[in-house]
């Protein structure tokens, strides 16, 4: 007699909370905190719209679960309830502040380890510390395979193993990689989506969990945050004299 | 003690970006009283080992097995760590590109070492270890201490000044160290971009956005590209649209890049565009809107219409490159 195992795959989603791409970047008064005031927050881009919505991609072609993880204050939630919206089944919060990758890195690992996932994803970086180690730091602590800038990502359950495509510098590499991996992703991956209300209103009853960190080392500290200096105003150049543009960029700005 | 630099290879041939790197951790050995080491993995002449001196590097370790030519993170990662301990690296350099981004987290993890990621800077010993890099996609700097006694620091492509000089390194073989066996993922195939300049490490680069109307009318914008020998970009919607592949995408989602010359035609500047490009040196807008956002960014504006603007900015790049050369 045989015995047909379903081979269910379980999908963890690392989600960080990033202000809107459009927000104004201030600091505090000696430039050594981001000010959050009267700035709206989002679901770091390439967490929700390539790493979320391909693994809600993979559960809905092969079964299985999608689970988020996020190291954060209470401040986190609306986002975390964002990303349930889509179809996330549940939620992890580590109840902390962020003071550095590792120590970030090292929360997710410890409670990643917890859940016997098949795959973590990350975005490829986030769009205001831009650290994009995540990804890596969690897989080297795990001693797990790591996939960076993936552009497509495809699970064998059968295999236990992914099918994947990433940049590499100068290109782009097809491979396979054993299944636990950590996988950061990057543009075409996925598209983005929209929450529907069904969604949203089934996000409120999903499990948002909230534990306390574990114990780990800050390998490094922000000291201060500066703004660019302003450009120096534009200089007007004639539509009909292309000549004087190209004067001006190899006399003036000397880049030709 | 030293400084150990990673130096990224692709196909036997280092680029910009491994040539910075290496420059930047001579400097920094310089500052710290101890000497450069480079790492180069794969298969790679002597001569262009050796030519890394050039760029500072007292001595160039070269893992030369043939399975390092395909690229893969926790290999390359392993063989850091050991190379590492070999020189006994305080301090280890990365340039922060596709590679560096993906190995640099791996080595920081395991030797519990603070890693500064898209550094921009040299360190300010000053004070501890504090390096300057780019945060908020662009719109501003951190100053970040790194508190570990080992530091992982990744470079930037565009961001610091090589200088050479006509050094040598010795080269010495760092074979035998990891095993085919170590790599964690199974490369099936590799389509290389030949020919072309990634776009962090293009000094000009050409961009077209969605005042171009359509992928028919690409042509002028390499034609310019091609002109002044830059590399060509686009703005989101334009790789959204499937005008033009993913990987040409600069703004805050796509990539960043810091060129000594931008030139945007019909991009209107959205912040989030702005955010990937205002680390170039000089920003030349194109756009027949004298409204647009992207002008306020500018250093030079014209106001005119792209399709007769650009082919005449052609032209008259190419009458000056006759003439100069």
């Amino acid at each position: 007699m045989y015995i047909l195992q379903r081979i269910v795959m379980k999908i963890l989603v690392c989600i960080s909370k990033t202000p809107d791409t459009t927000a104004k970047i201030t600091f505090n008064a000696n430039n050594t905190k981001f000010n959050e005031e009267g700035v709206a927050f989002i679901i770091n881009p390439s967490d929700e719209w390539y790493a979320l919505v391909r693994a809600l991609e993979l559960k809905e072609s092969l079964g299985g679960s999608v689970e988020l993880i996020s190291v954060g204050r209470e401040d986190y939630d609306p986002v975390i309830r964002k990303a349930l919206a889509l179809g996330a089944d549940g939620a992890l919060r580590i109840n902390s502040d962020t003071p550095d990758s590792y120590f970030v890195a090292a929360q997710i690992a410890h409670f990643a380890s917890q859940g016997n996932y098949d795959l973590i994803l990350t975005g490829k970086e986030t769009i205001d510390y831009n650290g994009s180690g995540l990804g890596g730091m969690v897989a080297a602590m795990l001693d797990v395979p790591y996939v960076s800038l993936a552009t497509k990502l495809d699970l064998s359950p059968a295999e236990n193993q992914a099918s994947f495509r990433r940049e590499i510098e100068g290109g782009e590499e097809v491979g396979k990689v054993a299944l636990p991996a950590v996988v950061s992703c990057m543009k075409g991956m996925a598209e983005q989506r929209i929450p529907n209300m069904r969604g949203i209103m089934a996000a409120r009853t999903r499990p948002l969990r909230v534990e306390e960190p574990v114990e780990a080392p800050v390998l490094t500290e922000a000291v201060r945050f500066e703004l660019p200096p302003p450009r120096e105003g534009m200089t007007k150049v004639d539509p009909e004299n292309m000549e004087e543009l190209v004067r001006l960029l190899h006399e003036e700005a000397k880049v030709i | 003690m030293s400084v150990l630099i990673f130096a990224d290879q692709h196909e036997g041939i280092f680029r910009k970006s491994a040539f910075e790197a290496v420059h930047y951790g001579a400097k920094l050995a310089e500052a710290l009283g101890t000497d450069a080491i480079a790492l180069a993995a794969g298969t790679i002449e002597d001569a262009k080992l050796q030519a890394l001196g050039q760029f500072g590097a007292k001595k160039v370790l070269h893992a030369s097995e043939e399975f390092l030519d395909h690229f893969d993170a926790s290999l390359y990662g392993k063989l850091v760590v050991l190379a590492g301990e070999a020189v006994a690296a305080d301090v280890i350099v990365f340039s922060h590109n596709f590679n560096g981004k993906a190995i640099a987290p791996l080595v920081s993890a395991s030797l519990k070492a603070g890693w500064a990621a898209g550094a921009i800077a040299l360190p300010d010993l000053g004070d501890g270890f504090v390096i300057r890099r780019g945060v908020f996609s662009g719109k501003a700097f951190c100053d970040v201490k790194i508190l570990t006694d080992k530091k992982i620091i990744s470079l930037n492509p565009n961001s610091f000044a090589v200088e050479t000089t006509d050094r040598m390194a010795e080269v010495v073989s760092f074979a035998g160290k990891v095993a085919a066996g170590d790599a964690r993922v199974n490369v099936v195939s590799t389509e290389k971009l030949s020919g072309t300049v990634p776009l962090p490490e293009a000094d000009i680069i050409v961009s077209g956005g969605r005042g171009l109307k359509g992928p028919e009318n690409w042509g002028m914008i390499e034609e310019l590209a091609e002109a002044l020998g830059a590399a060509t970009a686009c703005s989101r919607p334009v790789a959204d649209s499937g005008w033009r592949p993913h990987h040409e995408h600069v703004g805050q989602t796509g990539i960043a890049v810091r060129p000594n010359l931008y030139i945007a035609v019909g991009i209107s500047g959205a912040i989030q565009h702005l955010a990937g490009v205002n680390g170039s040196k000089y920003i030349v807008v194109i756009n027949k809107d004298p409204e647009a956002p992207f002008f306020k960014a500018a250093d030079y504006g014209v106001v005119g219409d792209a399709f007769e603007v650009v082919p005449r900015l052609s032209k008259a790049v190419r009458a000056f490159k006759e003439n100069t050369h």
